[in-house]
């Protein structure tokens, strides 16, 4: 057999697999990316399926699929969007970044990874799931619900804080100094605010520059826009997803909405390889050493996220019910969480046992999360009712 | 009406109204323009009740129904000075004789001696409409007439 013909049929292998995996996802109700994991798990080194020579495709396929979830994450919100996000909710987004970071950098350290995997799992631990949230969101019909905008703009904090993250850790993982992160930060914020800026006064005119009639031209334009961004953002130590991001946000309206249309295929087809490649590239038998950590780990940030929807969800006078859904929703990490370990695990600058970890805690968030909150009003209720009971026992 | 208009970062945007009876009904338009109508619960007032996806003609239709009553009521309240006319409403249904035909075709002046002063469409009030004014599902008219003629009227628009 020809290198070639191999090199296609494993592809091939690996599609079908994953959407069967896909399917079984949608059959049970969750979102695919923990399955996908799986899959890659699967396949991978130390899996029960050694594939070879596929290194230097799915390296590119992986590198397109955080592109492209950035670009489809920029798309999605508008500057206005952003900006009024911020306003309403930077006090609970700063708890939820100390709240949340906290956990995973402290795990990191103790387990004596050095500080730059405590970076990453901070990271890791911080950032919830918007793609699995707004998904749970929608399918539970709580978009009339009053805690929703609050989630929300919780997660617009957090996509944002991603776009002053992604820039600082990617510095930090190429070993450049402390001077030079700090460097960094400062031109990340200059370039992110430069970006609100211009798309606040001059989005329709970046709009009109990519749009076009004709589909085939407008789907060129865009994606071909968003690598050139990302990687001019690359060179300039941005982060090549954070540039992707940045272009996203520049354009707005009826564009931005097109664009999604007809990205959103090529979106899940590359993110699709890139969780796979992730789980590819963790050796399966590393997972269990690490296993218990990674459950004390989903335990501490199931409850440190719920804290956070609870609190912020009361500040703006939500009831009882609506805090625990607020809560609950934000416990779902996914994507991001991946997509922060898998720019770590590519450097090569941190501890082989990171993507296990991060492997196995995604596995959990990303399963646990969206069940938490479909339960979060039954057991409310049961609670309650459980509470009455011995009351009228007593005085019995 | 004080309308509450909330952004959906991502989602949307959702438009509702505060009720008398301290209920929030309204709809959450998706980016895609998908719209649903909301209607908040009685126990838990933050969480919605029913979120229910409606298409554009489904909530045009509805748009008419609210709206009508308040028409006819301001055109009931014109006419008391004049006893014996009366005001109402008949909806052309999706599957009508009538989807599709003109209001010259109904032939309601001819038959029942009955004015249709207005036609409401996608919530909209088309006033005075000519014969040749083309009917389609969802279309409410409103008529006016004696009790006896808008019966009539009432058998043309159901038998269609």
């Amino acid at each position: 057999m020809s290198h070639t013909a191999l090199i296609l049929m494993e592809l091939g292998a690996i599609f079908v697999s994953l959407a069967l995996l896909g399917r079984l996802a949608g059959k049970i109700g969750i979102s695919p990316i923990p399955l996908y994991l799986v899959g890659g798990l699967f396949f991978g080194h130390g899996g029960v399926i050694d594939f070879t020579g596929l290194e230097n495709f799915t390296r590119i396929t992986s590198e397109i699929g955080v592109v492209l979830l950035l670009l489809l994450l920029g798309l999605e919100y508008s500057a206005k969007e952003l900006v009024n996000g911020l306003r309403q909710s930077w006090f609970a987004g700063l708890l939820d970044l100390v709240l949340n970071f906290s956990p995973g950098a402290v795990m990191a350290w103790a387990l004596g990874w050095g500080p730059i995997a405590a970076l990453v799992m901070g990271g890791v631990t911080y950032i919830s799931s918007s793609g699995i949230i707004a998904k749970v969101l929608t399918d539970l019909g709580r978009l009339g619900n009053r805690e929703t905008p609050v989630i929300l703009s919780l997660l617009v904090f957090e996509d944002l804080a991603m776009a002053v993250y992604l820039p600082v850790l990617t510095t930090v993982l190429a070993g450049f100094s402390f001077a030079t992160g700090a460097q960094t930060v400062g031109i990340s914020l200059l370039v992110v605010t430069l970006v609100l800026v211009i798309a606040l006064k001059y989005g329709r005119a970046v709009s009109t520059i990519v749009d076009s009639d004709d589909q085939e031209v407008f789907l060129l334009t865009v994606l071909g826009a968003a690598l050139l961004v990302a990687g001019v953002a690359s060179t300039l130590q941005v982060s090549a997803a954070v540039g992707a991001f940045l272009l996203g946000i520049a354009i707005s309206g009826s564009t931005a909405t097109n664009a999604t249309r007809i990205l959103e295929p090529l979106r899940d087809l590359f993110a699709a390889m890139f969780f796979a490649v992730f789980g590819l590239n963790t050796d399966p038998s590393t997972i269990p050493p690490v296993l218990g950590w990674a459950v004390v780990l989903a335990l501490v940030t199931t409850v440190t996220k719920i804290a956070v929807g609870w609190w912020a969800a009361k500040n703006q006078g939500i009831g009882v019910p609506g805090r625990a859904r607020a809560g609950t929703s934000l416990v779902a990490r996914g994507e991001f969480s991946i997509v922060i370990a898998g720019l770590a695990v590519a450097s090569g600058a941190v501890e082989p046992e990171l993507a296990a970890m991060a492997t196995a805690y995604v596995l959990l968030m990303g399963i646990f999360g969206p069940v938490l909150t479909r339960l979060a009003e039954p057991a409310l209720r049961l609670l309650q009712r459980k509470s009455a009971v011995p009351a009228g026992g007593r005085a019995r | 009406m004080n309308v509450d208009e909330t952004p959906l970062p991502g989602i949307g945007v959702r438009k509702e109204i505060t009720t008398a009876s301290g209920r929030r009904i309204g709809i959450v338009t998706q980016r895609d323009g998908q719209t649903e109508l909301i209607v908040s619960r009685q126990d838990d007032p933050d969480a919605a009740m029913a979120s229910i996806p409606l298409t554009v003609d489904e909530a045009a239709t509805l748009g008419n129904l609210l709206g009508a009553p308040r028409l006819v009521a301001q055109l009931t309240d014109e006419h008391r000075d004049l006893p014996g006319v009366n005001t109402r409403q008949f909806l052309i249904e999706t599957d009508s004789r009538f989807d599709g035909l003109t209001l010259g075709d109904t032939e309601m002046r001819t038959k029942t001696g009955v004015s249709l002063v207005a036609i409401i469409r996608a919530g909209k009030v088309l006033p005075s409409p000519t014969p040749d004014f083309g009917l389609t599902g969802g279309d409410l008219l409103v008529a006016v007439g004696t009790s006896k003629g808008l019966d009539a009227a009432a058998n043309i628009i159901q038998q269609g």
